[in-house]
């Protein structure tokens, strides 16, 4: 069968930084195409040239055997290409159905017709499987999992041709992630071409009928799934070999391990229905996952250590002292030195439109600056130390954080709270949409970290990161510790099924 | 967790809907207070007045909603005054044809608005500065002093009440509403308004015209702002180019945006709240006229009426429990 959209010889630079060179891809109808590489490989570039977000500087698109070029997102989406991004396209403050319709709403006499509107919301929901989104909702006010099943459902409003999943599943619950796949694999056998791209190996080799491998931007290699093992795979991504995928684990000190003081411990801490009396402790060297399907009180745990939640009830406890966290700055002192890396690095974490450098430098104005005023000599120095220590790729500490790869900005991220040497950590899913060799980095720093004596909380959708990374995992269901794994008892299926409650299911 | 359709409909209107709540407050108070009270007369003078700041406020809404702002709507409103202190009179066809140039004139001015900002990458706020005040010019090279006049049959059945006592001009503000807002917002130019106004990126993501979107908006805000300015005509029966007056009339457009609960961010919002926020606002100044305070304190407490009018809109983040929420 002749391939729906071929890409030939695609050339893109960026300044003097080149994305793509000579770069080929075909996609056919009835398959589902998996684009693998680092980030930086170039997968997201040759996705914008897809779909018309940018215009490569050399090279032919081909749609149905017809050269064609897409100069707007407008043209690759009237030309039945529609992608899913790892960055959501929806309009928070619109609602769900106006959303799914916002390209091309159907209209009556010129207007908007509302009811039709949402019959195509209600159908577009329900064949996502997500019959459960009240389509008059206002996009904001659902959790990011459910936005992200609104982003599928838009793009397949459009009834496209090709559909382009863009990490689409890193925000995904568990859950969510299963209707995705039976749903991915219906619009397949329906004749759709798929372009899709993931992190988690598993997810590919699940769905994948074709593989082609980028690095550097360029292609590596396209061969059939299952033609490949896991580790040639990654050795062609990065030319590593995935059992270090991570570092060694704590060794117990032999003598007075369990009289280890906690550098931090919750009693009973509750918080407006989300969060059911947590007690649970982590002690110096230590790193803790927070496990469970996602939304289930994980991140409000982390927001009430950190001071951002009013009215937490119950205690919280450092190095055997009462403490009221007041606010992240009070969190952030010398007293308590608690760092939150948030989950949502492009909001909550960063500054995107400003440098390496002043980015890194903001948790620790304080100890970088005299009498008020911000020592340069002082702040260079720390955020040289930083960008060595966690490798950051830029080319210049004053360039915006935003032209970074995601990768790159999360070790901004780390670096800005490890300049201000923490001893209690809190890691808010640090590794979603990052490529397998950062994600080793951050893995072996986290460590690092812990055994220089840092208290570590590490909450992850990942399972595989949870098993790999974590001395101890909380399972969390409902804003409750349902329950604790530890050593050979913290495997994947132990993992899912707590995560879903079952166990307690199976002893009533 | 499924909510009615019913939630999600009130959700969607609550700010309108306390914008209205406010101005029927202050009104019954102000009509309680006042001598003579319920008349026309009395509802006549308050629409006349509130109506010219409705539209006007109207006019800056569909700008606010996609996240710019039009410093320029006060200027195109006074400069529609003069030309149609010019041209609005004699006989009935050329009054017509002074009125379709009236607004014209508007509409021009929006879509050099327009044009400059998605053309020449403007920001909203800076380009209407600058081309608010070219229209000034233009407007006092039109009336160097106060003068001129309008045809005066049509501005007395404009002005006054209609049989049955409701006030002409509330029935030219309804026109409005049902001929430019109400099909404005349901039709997919004004969707995408408000889909830039949320997130211009994944507006654009999305595959929307956001160029066009923009400047049909500024154009519009300009053919609203000349209606004001038509209208303020017929009240006052003369054409003045008044910088003070233009410049009160953009920042009460913006307060009126404001206590009526469309957000300054753009995205959420709808110009029926402006309305409300603009009577309301009306009323605040007529309310200190009917309890005889002191000229001289007027200012003050109009102020602080409408610190506080715009603060109603903020306590529903005395119930925020998690910090995070207050900076989204």
């Amino acid at each position: 069968m002749a391939p729906i959209l071929q890409l030939v010889d695609i050339a893109k630079r960026y300044g003097g930084v080149r994305a793509l060179e000579r770069a080929q891809f075909s996609c056919t109808q009835g398959r589902i195409h998996a684009l693998l590489g680092e980030n930086g490989a170039g997968k997201s570039t040759l996705i914008k040239v897809m779909t018309g977000v940018v215009q490569p500087d050399e090279g032919r698109i081909l749609f149905e055997g017809i050269e064609r070029r897409f100069v707007h997102p407008k043209d690759a989406v009237s030309a039945g290409i529609a992608g899913i991004f790892q960055e959501l396209s929806l309009m928070p403050s619109l609602s769900v159905a106006d959303n799914i319709c916002i390209t091309d709403p159907p209209t009556r006499l010129g207007l908007v017709d509302r009811v039709t509107q949402r019959r195509v919301a209600e159908a577009a929901l329900a064949r996502a499987g997500a019959e459960d989104i009240h389509p008059m909702a206002p996009v904001e006010s659902l959790t990011l999992s459910r936005r992200q099943m609104v982003e599928i459902a838009k793009a397949l409003a459009r009834k496209p041709k090709i559909l382009i999943l863009d990490e689409a599943t890193s925000a995904l619950t568990a859950a969510d992630v299963l209707r995705v796949f039976a749903l991915l694999k219906r619009l397949r056998d329906e004749g759709m071409a798929i372009v899709y791209i993931s992190h988690r190996m598993s997810e590919i080799e699940e769905l994948a009928d074709d593989c082609s491998v980028f690095r550097n931007g360029s292609h590596v290699a396209t061969f059939e799934a299952g033609a490949r093992s896991r580790n040639e795979l990654v050795e062609m991504m990065i030319g590593r070999d995935i059992e270090h995928a991570f570092p060694p684990k704590r060794v117990a000190p032999q003598t007075g391990y369990d009289k280890d003081a906690p550098a931090l411990e919750t009693r009973n801490l509750s918080w407006n229905g989300r969060l059911h009396n947590i007690s649970m402790s982590v002690r110096p060297g230590e790193i803790v996952g927070l496990g469970g399907l996602d939304g289930q009180g994980q991140r409000e745990l982390f927001l009430a250590l950190f001071g951002v939640l009013r009215g937490v009830e119950g205690e919280i406890l450092l190095d055997g002292k009462p403490v009221v966290v007041r606010d992240p700055k009070h969190a952030k002192s010398d007293a308590l030195a608690i760092a939150l890396v948030p989950e949502d690095r492009k909001s909550d974490g960063l500054m995107l439109p400003m440098s390496v450098r002043d980015n890194l430098c903001y948790a620790s104005l304080s100890r970088l600056s005299r009498l008020g005023i911000v020592s340069k000599t002082k702040a260079g120095l720390a955020v040289a130390a930083a960008v060595k220590r966690l490798s950051i790729k830029a080319p210049d500490p004053t360039v915006s954080v935003g032209t970074l790869s995601g990768g790159n900005q999360q070790k901004v991220v780390i670096g800005k709270w490890l300049m201000n040497q923490p001893r209690v950590l809190l890691l808010s899913d640090p590794t979603r949409g990052i490529d397998v060799g950062t994600k080793q980095e951050i893995y072996l720093l986290v460590r690092n970290l812990a055994a220089s004596g840092a208290a570590v909380m590490l909450y992850s959708t990942d399972y595989a990161e949870l098993i790999g990374c974590c001395d101890r995992v909380a399972v969390f269901y409902d804003g409750r510790i349902v329950r604790w794994l530890e050593g050979s008892e913290l495997t994947e299926h132990a993992l899912v099924s707590s995560a879903l409650n079952l166990a307690e299911e199976t002893t009533t | 967790m499924t909510r009615s359709d019913w939630y999600y409909r009130l959700r969607e209107h609550r700010a309108t809907l306390s914008a209205a709540a406010i101005f029927v407050l202050l009104f019954a108070l102000y009509i309680g207070k006042h001598q003579v009270g319920w008349t026309t007369p009395v509802l006549t003078t308050a629409a006349n007045k509130g109506v010219l700041l409705a539209i006007v406020a109207m006019a800056q809404t569909l700008v606010v909603l996609t996240g710019g702002i039009d410093l320029s709507v006060g200027m195109v409103f006074v400069l529609a005054n003069c030309v149609a202190s010019h041209l609005v009179i004699g006989t009935p066809l050329q009054t017509a044809m002074g009125v379709v140039a009236v607004l014209l004139t508007g509409t021009l001015c929006g879509l050099v608005n327009g044009v400059i900002i998605v053309f020449g990458r403007l920001q909203p706020i800076i380009t209407t500065l600058a081309t608010g005040i070219v229209y000034y010019g233009l407007a006092l090279g039109l009336r160097p002093v106060p003068g001129g006049n309008v045809q005066a049959d049509l501005a007395d059945a404009l002005t006054e009440a209609l049989p049955g006592g409701i006030p002409a001009m509330l029935a030219v503000l309804l026109a409005v509403v049902v001929l430019i807002w109400i099909p404005y917002r349901r039709s997919t130019l004004g969707r995408s308004a408000l889909a830039i106004g949320s997130s211009e990126a994944a507006t654009y993501m999305s595959g929307v015209s956001i160029g066009r979107t923009k400047i049909v908006t500024y154009t519009l805000a300009g053919l609203l702002a000349s209606i004001g300015g038509l209208l303020l005509t017929f009240v006052t029966f003369s054409g003045e180019a008044s910088s003070a007056i233009g410049s009160v009339y953009t920042l009460n457009s913006i307060a009126a945006v404001v206590i009526g609960g469309t957000v300054l961010s753009g995205g959420a919002g709808s110009a029926i709240g402006s309305i409300f926020g603009a009577f309301a606002l009306r009323t605040i100044g007529d309310l200190l006229f009917v309890f005889d305070l002191e000229p001289l304190w007027q200012p003050l407490f109009q102020g602080i009426v409408l610190l506080t009018a715009v603060s109603f809109g903020a306590v529903r983040l005395l119930g925020v429990r998690n910090r995070l929420d207050l900076y989204r």
